[in-house]
């Protein structure tokens, strides 16, 4: 089990107990009310005191002020609890989230990810903040009107007590049956957000193929279904109300109805049936107010699964405990390793090598034969299904992961910028990176004479570097990677945008770096025959590990990829 | 807000129930009658009461059957009301969302491009439930309170219209106090709803970027930055709730010094004989009854500036600038397929300017390829030959028609294109597939399948076509990506084929297969193709370098090499290790 969503309370005990108690006393004082008018109207106006009335004026005024001020606290100490609570549970969901392995994340889905941080907890604190006001007003009343019914009638009370009951079992029916609906008009939400995301971020291959329409329709569709979904659950939280309100004159008429023999028997007084029937109609207007807030709480019940269900998913990687400073000379190994994404076909097989510190490791191979796989294990992004990865002495399980992945430069495929500048970009990889050394990692990246051009390190780049053309993406990932001097630098076909010359700069700048093992991924034999060792994957296992010269000798899937591209290349 | 500008944003609202007029018209008609039967049955109590003290048996019979038809209708007519304003608000809610949805269909690429996507995502989700749940809470409170405020106001008539007439004159005391707290609140609710915006577009890129975010250990800084935004947030969220909560006690407290007003003056006036304690009671009893529903809905007017506020946010999404309309202009004519690029300028909106007064004619059939260096503006051209963009000045004109002048989609039918940036919807391979050609059967995708050289992968998946995909997943290589968006493109069998790096992530042996069934594809048919790999458009029949938004040579791979310039070297890097 992970977090429990109460515990965001914690913090705000005071406050959570504070509003209900500050509400109860606003309750109270509207209770006090009659009482004061009445001994305006008995004393005062009976025996012609004007002072005495006017004592009571103000005494009035003053109940009102005390009770504004009692009702103001309240709100507020509801208010705060609610948004505090809400705060610390969306921060501590964000750093759930982000402890989560790619493929927890993968699995569970980005939207419905945003959905929960965003919809669902606003829905959970709404819920907080009318629980907490109403927690304990309404029972107040309710019990409160019971037994004063028993002071006046104990016979007739217990209509109350058979109704109370009852009227529980029916808000208690109606949440258990809407609960899992407003679940389901949440998950509904998320394929919205889905798609919405999808056509944001797809925009160009929807145009090009003329498919917004078709999008439409299906989005129409989804919605629709959310509609119906809305509509029934709606259905059944609108019965609340209604039974409620027949229910409790329902009552009415009985108190009536048996008042009346008690009377003829004497038993009862007119006066007496007719405050039970005032106690009954207190109960009903507490009741009506709850009942609108029910559908909030049912709501807010179903989000916090959600969410409580994202934090209940532990982290399938634990973290290592093993910190310091990379050592060994043997940078990486792998032993027999394999993994498979879902139940798929495994995407490696029994991979096994050794790569000395300072060495520079070519991987080569099909499409989907594994490079991006293997390459993924060593900033320990997954986990082998079996065997065993080792960087630097030690299994990456025992390593932190922030130690391990702070050894690590990595550039991906997809090269992903951040809304921002272009020094903001290189922070995010080293915090305390000064000009110079950003200066000095964008000159090696051969980035440094397009930034200058754009307007230097305040070049603010947009979401994803949209404003970037594809090379000078890569060319400022490798950059960001490259600032923080790692000792295993891995690039994953991250200059397939670059021309050639560009990408003979930024690969003659990197050999240059001392004692950086290197992984360079690629499709080119080009980019890798000057490597020490090139590993060649096929269909996710290695067909072959040595030196250009060698596997030119010997190994048939790199002779002929080297000879697909050297054939038709002169 | 403006008053005008709010009572713009309100009937904007409104008037997305108007669909359902019909449940608008139940939906009073059933809150009037449930107000009627409302203030009917304490009525009821009453005549049974007297009738039991007056011992009538028989008309205590008739009272108590009544109660029981009043509390049944009553029940019943509540039940209805319900349903019809569920019905308007989620079905206006559903409109709101096709229409933000549509709006994202008809944006400029120019906006999209520059704007958060997970602000975007916001207010289709977060914006449109506030609203969605102001509407319900209006339509459910607003009604039977007026209407209640009504019919107590006619109670009261037939019982002391002085009194009636001070108490309406004291209204605008509370009525000043509420209006006063919306309208500050409204600012706290915009600004709350803005901070969600922004936090929720933080989590968007962050979260679909987790890999990077990973690799830099950026956990703890991202951590420092959502809790930023979040204290902001929740800075915004805590002044909106408070403020808002405060009207009900506020015009609470109003009316209980007009309550003590009129039982001061009341007080002093049966002292001096002017009133009876009777009439004194009296008056105070509905004093009390009328400020009840005044309460509540001012406490409904403030909740609803929450909506106001999330309306407004998706009314200015709404309101942006689409593209210029095209659905009353003509398609584009079939033709061989001869593109011309006429004196075309082009700078991105904000930047300087990056093509210039660029022409070229291609011929229909024509394979022209585009190479040079990274930013030279290679994408741009495809940009604006789609149509993502348009030109600053000058046009393009298809077989001899300017493609200004024709519907876009008509345009964009005639092309398919392979981006470098792949992106793959979520759903499964099949949907994705089927983008190219939502008509192919399945003997049609395995046919392109096979020309992509995806059978073998596509074959080894446990569902194999309906295995579900995303671009987020990283269960699928690159390269497999980009296969799929060449099958997808080859499904289309379009009139002319863009390639912008189409291959650049798939191996050089799956490459130059690939290639042949591009040849395939590519005979007879117009080609634009920009790919860093020069030995895959050697046997282009025009060459274009370009550099810095300019073409600086043109001309086939012979000439150009003979030429000895730019291309030349260019080409020669590629093997000069």
């Amino acid at each position: 089990m992970g977090t429990r969503l109460s515990s965001f309370l914690k913090g705000h005990r005071a406050e959570a107990v504070m509003a209900p108690l500050f509400k109860l006393l606003e309750a109270v004082f509207e209770l006090l009310v009659p009482l004061v008018v009445a001994s305006l109207i008995d004393i005062g106006i009976a025996n012609g005191d004007t002072r005495y009335i006017a004592r009571m004026a103000l005494l009035l005024v003053v109940l009102a002020a005390v009770g504004l001020a009692s009702s103001v606290t309240a709100q507020y100490f509801s208010a705060r609890a609610a948004t505090g609570f809400a705060e610390k549970m969306k921060s501590a969901l964000f750093m759930h989230i982000q402890s989560l392995s790619e493929k927890d994340r993968d699995e569970i889905g980005t939207s419905t990810l945003i959905t929960r941080l965003t919809s669902d907890a606003t829905l959970v604190q709404n819920g907080i903040n009318m629980f907490l006001r109403l927690a304990m007003r309404s029972p107040f009343v309710v019990f409160g009107a019971a037994i004063m019914a028993f002071t006046v009638d104990s016979t007739l009370a217990w209509i109350f007590v058979i109704v109370i009951p009852v009227l529980s079992m029916i808000v208690a029916v109606i949440m258990m049956a809407t609960v899992p609906m407003y679940r389901r008009v949440q998950n509904a939400l998320d394929g919205v957000a889905q798609r919405t995301r999808d056509n944001l971020k797809g925009a160009r291959v929807l145009r090009a193929f003329c498919r917004t329409e078709d999008e439409e329709k299906a989005f129409s569709l989804d919605i629709q279904s959310m509609y119906s979904l809305q509509m029934l659950s709606g259905r059944i939280s609108a019965l609340l109300n209604p039974l409620t309100y027949a229910m409790i004159n329902g009552a009415v008429a009985a108190i009536i109805w048996f008042g009346r023999e008690r009377f003829m028997l004497s038993l009862i007084e007119i006066g007496s049936i007719v405050a039970l029937v005032n106690y009954m109609n207190q109960i009903l207007a507490e009741l009506v107010k709850l009942a609108n807030l029910i559908v909030t709480i049912s709501r807010a019940v179903a989000s916090g699964k959600r969410i409580q269900a994202v934090f209940d998913r532990e982290p399938s990687m634990k973290d290592g405990t093993e910190t310091g400073k990379a050592d060994d000379e043997i940078a990486v190994a792998f032993d027999s390793v394999s993994l498979s994404y879902n139940d798929a076909e495994p995407s490696l097989k029994d991979i096994s090598f050794i790569v000395r510190k300072g060495e520079c490791i070519g991987i080569i191979g099909g499409t989907g034969s594994g490079k991006t796989t293997l390459i993924n294990l060593i900033p320990r992004f997954y986990d082998a299904t079996a065997g065993s990865v080792t960087v630097f002495g030690r299994n990456v399980q025992n390593w932190t992961l922030s130690s391990l992945r702070s050894m690590i430069g990595v550039v991906p495929q997809k090269a992903v910028l951040f809304k921002g500048t272009v020094r903001d970009n290189m922070l995010f990889a080293k915090e305390n990176a000064s000009d110079e050394e950003i200066e000095a990692a964008l000159k090696m990246a051969s980035a440094y004479s397009f930034v200058e051009e754009k307007g230097g390190l305040g070049f603010a780049i947009e979401q994803r570097g949209q404003n970037l053309s594809g090379g000078q993406r890569q060319r400022l990932a490798i950059a960001r990677a490259l600032i923080r001097q790692p000792d295993i630098l891995i690039l994953d076909d991250s200059t397939s945008a670059l021309d050639f010359k560009t990408e003979a700069e930024v690969r003659k700048s990197i050999s240059s770096i001392e004692d950086s093992t290197v992984f360079i991924v690629s499709q080119r034999v080009s980019s890798v025959m000057h490597a020490d060792k090139i590993i060649v994957l096929d269909k996710g296992s290695m067909a072959g590990i040595g030196t250009h010269q060698e596997l030119l000798s010997d190994c048939p899937v790199y002779q002929e990829i080297f000879y697909s591209q050297t054939g038709e290349g002169k | 807000m403006k008053g005008n500008a709010y009572i713009h944003t309100v009937s904007k609202m409104l008037s997305y129930t108007k669909g359902a007029r019909a449940y608008l018209v139940l939906s009073l008609a059933m809150a009037l009658l449930s107000v009627i039967s409302t203030l009917f049955f304490p009525m009821l109590t009453g005549y049974a009461v007297d009738a039991i003290s007056a011992f009538d048996g028989e008309s205590f019979i008739i009272c108590i059957a009544a109660m029981g038809a009043v509390a049944l209708s009553t029940a019943l007519f509540q039940f209805v009301m319900n349903i019809a304003n569920n019905r308007l608000s989620y079905a206006a809610s559903m409109e709101i969302r096709k229409d933000v949805f549509r709006q994202i269909g008809r944006l400029p690429l120019s906006y999209l491009d520059s704007h958060p996507h997970g602000d975007i995502v916001s207010r289709m989700i977060g914006d449109v439930d506030q609203v969605s749940d102001g509407l319900l809470l209006g339509f459910t409170q607003l009604f039977t309170g007026v209407l209640t405020i009504a019919g107590t106001i006619i109670c009261m008539f037939t019982v002391s219209w002085q009194v009636t007439v001070v108490v309406i004159l004291t209204t605008p005391l509370s009525l000043f106090a509420a209006s006063f707290i919306a309208k500050k609140t409204f600012t706290f609710f915009y600004r709350q709803s803005e901070s969600r915006g922004e936090q929720t577009a933080f989590v968007d890129e962050m979260i679909s970027a987790s890999h990077t975010a990973a690799a830099f250990g950026m956990e703890k800084g991202n951590q420092d930055r959502f809790d930023d935004i979040n204290r902001r947030w929740a800075h915004n969220s805590l002044l909106a709730t408070f403020f808002s909560s405060l009207t009900n006690p506020v015009t609470r407290f109003v009316n209980s010094l007009v309550y003590m007003a009129v039982a001061l003056s009341g007080g002093l006036a049966a002292v001096a004989g002017i009133m009876t304690i009777g009439g004194l009671s009296c008056i105070l009893v509905y004093a009390s009854q009328y400020a009840k529903p005044f309460n509540e809905i001012s406490g409904v007017v403030t909740e609803f500036q929450n909506a106001v506020a999330s309306a407004d946010r998706i009314f200015r999404f709404l309101d942006e600038e689409k593209e210029s309309d095209d659905s009353m202009l003509p398609d584009i004519p079939e033709g061989e397929g001869s593109v011309e690029f006429r004196n075309i300028s082009f700078g991105y909106p904000g930047s300087r300017i990056l093509i210039n007064d660029f022409s070229i004619a291609v011929k229909p059939g024509m394979k022209v390829a585009i190479v040079g260096p990274t930013g030279a503006g290679k994408t741009t051209m495809i940009n604006l030959l789609m149509r993502f963009y348009d030109p600053v000045s000058g046009t393009i004109a298809v077989d001899g028609h300017d493609y200004l002048l024709f519907r876009r989609n008509s345009l964009r039918k005639r092309f398919a294109m392979v981006l470098q940036d792949t992106w793959l919807k979520s759903g499964s391979i099949k949907d994705n597939l089927l983008l190219g050609n939502p008509e192919a059967d399945d003997e049609m995708l395995w046919d392109v399948i096979r020309r992509c050289h995806l059978d073998g992968y596509i074959s080894s998946l446990p569902r194999d076509l309906d295995e579900w995909i995303s671009d987020e997943s990283e269960a699928i290589s690159a390269g497999q990506k980009q296969l799929i968006s060449i099958a997808r493109a080859m499904l289309a069998e379009p009139d002319m084929l863009i390639l912008d790096e189409a291959t650049s992530s798939v191996d050089t042996r799956t490459e130059a297969l690939i290639q042949e069934a591009f040849d395939t594809l590519m005979k007879g048919r117009t080609s634009f193709v920009i790919a860093h790999r020069l030995s895959t458009i050697r046997n282009s029949d025009l060459i274009l370098v370009m550099k810095d938004g300019n073409i600086i040579e043109k001309g086939t791979h012979s000439q150009l090499m003979a030429a000895g310039g730019f291309y030349s070297e260019l080409y020669n890097s590629q093997f000069s290790h």
